[in-house]
């Protein structure tokens, strides 16, 4: 670690903070994993290109949301466990403020008609939204045959046989890593 | 108070299944919030998600307006607290022990096996919330449309889902739907 010391650089808590409080105001339509390169890697040169990728690869197995597992994983390379607290406390602010307003003006006025066949078209294009996300996720996660088969046998149990979260993801887990299973002949 | 522990073990417990996105947790969320604790209607649960789609920063920020929902701003702080704690320690704690993980012969085997079951719950997440977003043929136009359109150019998101939305109240407007 000594030795990273030299190459990683120290931005003070204040500037981690505005950086991802920046990113988290103006990262609009969800792909905040474009807004995260484009402001660590090309704009502050906080992090390289091959280092944001492991990172990102982390963020993606581990459960929690991409923004914040990278911000937490960021904030702790640049600034140990201050830097992630900041920097996560700023991706998260200007969304969280939007969305509690939103709860209290939802309360006061959502059922009105017209903000009713607003949100239900808007919810119509979020079903597009996600469609995009699993084609994009599949592209990447998908190798083999066999993958498909645990996407279907999982979604058709949660979605179809009301199969708990919880169940469908030990069970089609422990089946997916061990059909993965490192053999010995493998040199990886 | 009561509704305040409920929340937070609501949420801390979505908070786990987040595995390829917040989406992954849609199935259990929509489970738990409407159907078990009446804290949100479906269609209520779906327009908090839309609205959160068009939030900057983490996408799941909607979780904030079902707290607020259910007990007003200290609802709203225990479901984000709730909902980003319990993860954000364990990514800070493996993130740091993830270095040393790098040769251990398992990895690659666990990173591709949950990717696929992550691709699966994402899929059956699209699936519960198209069952109730997609109630006349328009709205599959309208989805079919901003699928299209985000998977074939780099345009922001943002754009297609407000035009979704005036279309919504155009449908309305020409008493469509």
């Amino acid at each position: 670690m000594s030795d990273a010391e030299t190459t990683i650089p120290r931005p003070s808590l204040g500037r981690l903070f505005w950086v991802f409080l920046v990113m988290g105001a103006t990262s609009l339509g969800g792909g905040v994993v474009a807004y995260l390169r484009t402001g660590l890697v090309v704009r502050q040169r906080w992090l390289d290109d091959v280092t944001f990728v492991e990172l990102l690869s982390i963020s993606q197995t581990l459960p929690g949301l991409n923004a914040t597992n990278m911000s937490i994983l960021v904030g702790d390379r640049l600034r140990g466990g201050m830097g992630a607290l900041v920097a996560t406390l700023g991706m998260c602010l200007p969304g969280a403020s939007l969305m509690i307003a939103a709860g209290f003006l939802y309360g006061a006025g959502g059922d009105g008609p017209w903000s009713k066949a607003f949100l239900h078209g808007i919810a119509a294009g979020a079903v597009g939204l996600i469609l995009v996300v699993l084609v994009q996720l599949g592209a990447k996660t998908l190798k083999t045959f066999a993958d498909y088969v645990f996407v279907v046998v999982t979604a058709v149990a949660v979605a179809f046989f009301k199969v708990p979260v919880p169940y469908a993801l030990i069970a089609a887990g422990i089946v997916a890593i061990w059909w993965h299973r490192p053999r010995d002949k493998d040199v990886r | 108070m009561k509704q305040l522990w409920d929340l937070a073990g609501v949420f801390a417990y979505l908070s786990l299944l987040t595995i390829g996105g917040g989406m992954a947790a849609f199935p259990e969320m929509k489970e738990l919030t409407v159907d078990t604790y009446h804290w949100v209607t479906f269609p209520e649960l779906l327009h908090f998600y839309s609205l959160g789609q068009l939030a900057p920063g983490p996408n799941m920020m909607m979780v904030a307006s079902i707290g607020v929902t259910v007990a007003h701003i200290p609802g709203a702080l225990v479901a984000l607290v709730a909902f980003f704690l319990p993860t954000g320690l364990l990514t800070f704690f493996v993130g740091r022990l993830w270095t040393h993980l790098a040769t251990w012969r398992w990895r690659p085997a666990i990173q591709t096996g949950l990717g696929s079951v992550a691709v699966g719950l994402v899929l059956a997440g699209a699936i519960i919330m198209g069952r109730g977003a997609i109630t006349q043929v328009f709205f599959g136009v309208i989805a079919l449309a901003v699928f299209l359109l985000l998977w074939r150019t780099k345009i922001n998101p943002a754009y297609p889902i407000v035009a979704s939305g005036l279309i919504g109240m155009a449908l309305h407007y020409f008493n469509i739907a």
